[in-house]
C-alpha cells in the first residue's frame, strides 16, 4: 500500500487547465519537493490535496483510501496539515490559540461541557490544560515562546510563517504539507528554513510535501522531486536526477 | 524563562487571583443592592437592561465571535416570548420550566436561520435575517394563538415558594439569569467550542483545514445565540406582563445589532456594557428631557428641526450619533476605549516610576 498517491490529477478553471493529468507517489517518512516555475501549478496540487478544490479528474489517495472529493475538514481529520502559501492565520487570536486550533480535532468538549467549565478539574478544563500542555514543547521548538500570547496578526512576517508552520504541527499530522516556506526570505532565513524541515523530519514521524519556489533548497532537501511546468509534470526522481534534467532546466532558463 | 512550571490552568480559570474574587464579591454585593436602595420604578428599567445584557450576550456569540451578522434578531426575542406565554397559559406549565423550553424552541429557529447563513455572506444574510425577523412579527400579528396584534397578557409566575410578581423578585430572577449565562459563555468562548467560532470569523478556510466542521459550527452559533435570545424574550415577557407584535419590531433588531459594535464585538464585557448603555437609552429616551437647561434646549431644537413629536425621537438621534461615533473613533466600542485607559493609566505610573527612580546612567 502506498502511503500517499496521486493519480491523473486534473484541474481545469473554465478554459485554463492549471494541473494536467499529475500523478506521483510519496513513501512514509519521506521529503517529496514539487517545484517549478510561477504558475506552473503547484499550489493548485495542494488545494486539491487539502480538499479546499475539487479535482476536475483523478483521485487522490491516502492509507489506502481514496481522500478526493472529501471537505477540507474532513481531509485534516485524517491526518493531512498544511501551511500556505500567503500566511492564513487566525489574526486576532494569540500564538497558542492558534496552536490549539491545530488540536481541535484531538479535542471533545462540546457546547455542554465547554459552559459547564468550574474548576481544573471539570472535563473540559483537563482537555485545555492536557493539550495546551502538548503544544507547549512546539513552541519551544519554533522558538515562539516569546510570542506565545500575542495576536499574531501584529507579529513580523517571518514569526507568522513560523506560526503557521507550529499550528499544522500541534495537528500531529501524518503527512505535511508546506507551501512556500522560504518566500519573502534572505539567503540566511532560507538555510535555517532548511536545517528546521530537516530537524523536524527527524524528529517527528511525519512525512513532508514541500512546495518551494528556491530550487536549490527544494532539491537539497527532497529524497524525491516532482517538477512542473504549466500544470504538466516534466520530470518525477532523485533530486540529482532532476538537478540535471534538460526539461527542469529549460522550464526556468527558457528555450535560450 | 522556564515554560515548564507553567500553570496552564491560570490561561482559561475565571478569576485568578485574590483581585478578582475581590472584585467578584462586589459585583455580586451591588448587583444584590441595587434595587433595594433604588426607587421602584427604576428597577423596571434595571430588569429591561439585564434582559437587554441576555441579548447581548447572544449577539456576541454569533456577531462578535463567530462573524456573522443578524438583523432578525427581535424575532428570536419574540419566539422565546411568546413560547414561554403560550407554553403556561395553555399547557399551564411553571414559569422555571417554560422558561428553558423557550430557549430551546428559539434554538431550534436559530439552526434553521443558521441554514441559508451556509450559503449567504455579508449582506445577503444581513438581508435573510432581516426577513426573519420581519416574517416573524407578521406571523405573530395575524394569528389568534398568539393574541394578533392585541397580544397576550402574560400570566403571574412563581419560582417554587416565591411569588414573581414584584419588580424586585423578578430582578434578583433576570440578573441570576443574566450573571449565569453571562459566565456560561463566557467559559464557552475559551474552550474548543468558542475557539473554533472566532477561527471561522478570522479564517474559514484556515479553520477547514484545521479539521473545524465550519458548516456545524455556522449553524451551532446561530442556535446558541437564538437561545440566548430566546430566553430573554421569556424574561421580557415575565417583566413587561404583557406581549405584542408592536414590540418585536426591526429597530429593535437593529438596536440589538448597534449595542454589540458599541459595546466592542468580540468582548464579552462589551457586549455587557453596550447591552446596558443602549437598553437604558431604549427605555428611557425621554429622560433628557428632565436635564435642566439642556432637556430644555433639546426639546427645542427637536420641535423645531426634527420632528413634532418632541423629545423621543431625539432620542434615537443620540443614539444614532453614539453609535456612528464609537465606529469612528474607536471601532473596538466602549471596551476598546477601557483598554486604551488601562493602558494609558500603567504608561503613565510607568513614566512616574522611571522619573522618581535614578535612571541607569546616574551613576
Amino acid at each position: 500500500m502506498t502511503f500517499f498517491a496521486v493519480d491523473g490529477l486534473t484541474m481545469r478553471f473554465g478554459g485554463l487547465t492549471a494541473l494536467d493529468n499529475v500523478s506521483f507517489e510519496v513513501d512514509r517518512g519521506m521529503i517529496f519537493s514539487i517545484i517549478g516555475p510561477n504558475g506552473s501549478g503547484k499550489s493548485t496540487a495542494f488545494n486539491c490535496i487539502s480538499g479546499i478544490y475539487q479535482p476536475t479528474a483523478g483521485e487522490i489517495h491516502f492509507e489506502g483510501e481514496c481522500i478526493s472529493g472529501l471537505a477540507p475538514h474532513l481531509i485534516g481529520r485524517r491526518g493531512i496539515a498544511r501551511t500556505f502559501q500567503n500566511i492564513e492565520l487566525f489574526g486576532t487570536e494569540s500564538t497558542i490559540d492558534n496552536l490549539m486550533l491545530g488540536r481541535h480535532q484531538h479535542m471533545k468538549s462540546g457546547l455542554w461541557s465547554g459552559v459547564a467549565m468550574l474548576g481544573s478539574a471539570s472535563s473540559a478544563a483537563r482537555e485545555e490544560i492536557e493539550n495546551r500542555e502538548r503544544v507547549e514543547w512546539i513552541l519551544e521548538l519554533l522558538d515562539l515562546v516569546r510570542v506565545r500570547d500575542r495576536p499574531v496578526g501584529e507579529l513580523p512576517y517571518g514569526t507568522q510563517k513560523r506560526v503557521e508552520l507550529a499550528r499544522a504541527l500541534a495537528m500531529e499530522p501524518k503527512l505535511l504539507l508546506v507551501d512556500e516556506p522560504s518566500a519573502g526570505m534572505n539567503a540566511d532565513e532560507r538555510a535555517e528554513v532548511g536545517v528546521r524541515m530537516r530537524e523536524l523530519r527527524g524528529e517527528l514521524d511525519m512525512t513532508i510535501l514541500l512546495i518551494e519556489h528556491h530550487v536549490q533548497l527544494a532539491i537539497g532537501l527532497a529524497d524525491r522531486v516532482l517538477a512542473l511546468n504549466f500544470g504538466k509534470p516534466i520530470a518525477c526522481g532523485a533530486p540529482e536526477e532532476i538537478r540535471q534534467h534538460p526539461e527542469v532546466i529549460k522550464a526556468y532558463l527558457g528555450d535560450g | 524563562m522556564i515554560q515548564s512550571s507553567r500553570d496552564h490552568y491560570a490561561d482559561i480559570r475565571l478569576f485568578s487571583g485574590r483581585g478578582s474574587w475581590l472584585k467578584l464579591a462586589l459585583l455580586l454585593v451591588v448587583l444584590v443592592s441595587l434595587p433595594l436602595v433604588l426607587p421602584g420604578y427604576r428597577v423596571f428599567t434595571l430588569n429591561y437592561m439585564a434582559v437587554f445584557v441576555i441579548v447581548g450576550l447572544g449577539m456576541n456569540v454569533l456577531v462578535g465571535d463567530t462573524g456573522q451578522i443578524s438583523l432578525g434578531h427581535a424575532g428570536f426575542l419574540a419566539i422565546g416570548a411568546y413560547t414561554t406565554v403560550l407554553l403556561m397559559t395553555r399547557l399551564g406549565m411553571p414559569f422555571p420550566f417554560a422558561l428553558p423550553i423557550a430557549g430551546c424552541v428559539s434554538a431550534l429557529f436559530g439552526f434553521l436561520l443558521g441554514l441559508p447563513a451556509l450559503r449567504l455572506a455579508g449582506p445577503y444574510l444581513a438581508i435573510a435575517t432581516l426577513g426573519f425577523g420581519l416574517a416573524i412579527t407578521q406571523i405573530i400579528a395575524h394569528s389568534a394563538l398568539f393574541g394578533g396584534h392585541m397580544g397576550l397578557v402574560v400570566p403571574d409566575a412563581t419560582l417554587g415558594p416565591f411569588s414573581l410578581s414584584g419588580d424586585v423578585s423578578k430582578y434578583y430572577l433576570i440578573v441570576g439569569v443574566a450573571v449565569v449565562l453571562a459566565l456560561g459563555v463566557r467559559n464557552l468562548s475559551v474552550t474548543r467550542v468558542g475557539r473554533a467560532f472566532r477561527a471561522i470569523r478570522d479564517n474559514e478556510i484556515a479553520a477547514a483545514t484545521m479539521g473545524v466542521d465550519v458548516a456545524y459550527y455556522k449553524t451551532l452559533s446561530f442556535a446558541v445565540s437564538a437561545a440566548l435570545t430566546g430566553v430573554a424574550g421569556g424574561l421580557l415577557a415575565l417583566m413587561t406582563g404583557f406581549i405584542s407584535p408592536g414590540v418585536f419590531t426591526f429597530t429593535l433588531s437593529l438596536m440589538f445589532l448597534a449595542m454589540v459594535v458599541f459595546g466592542g464585538l468580540g468582548s464579552i464585557p462589551g457586549a455587557i456594557l453596550g447591552s446596558i448603555v443602549m437598553g437604558y437609552l431604549n427605555l428611557e429616551m425621554d429622560a433628557f428631557q428632565e436635564l435642566p437647561v439642556l432637556g430644555r434646549a433639546l426639546e427645542d431644537f427637536s420641535e423645531r428641526f426634527m420632528s413634532t413629536v418632541g423629545l423621543p425621537n431625539f432620542g434615537w438621534v443620540v443614539t444614532g450619533m453614539l453609535i456612528v461615533f464609537t465606529i469612528l473613533l474607536e471601532p473596538q466600542g466602549l471596551y476598546g476605549l477601557w483598554i486604551r485607559a488601562l493602558k494609558a493609566i500603567k504608561r503613565s505610573k510607568s513614566a512616574d516610576a522611571n522619573s522618581s527612580l535614578p535612571g541607569p546612567g546616574a551613576n
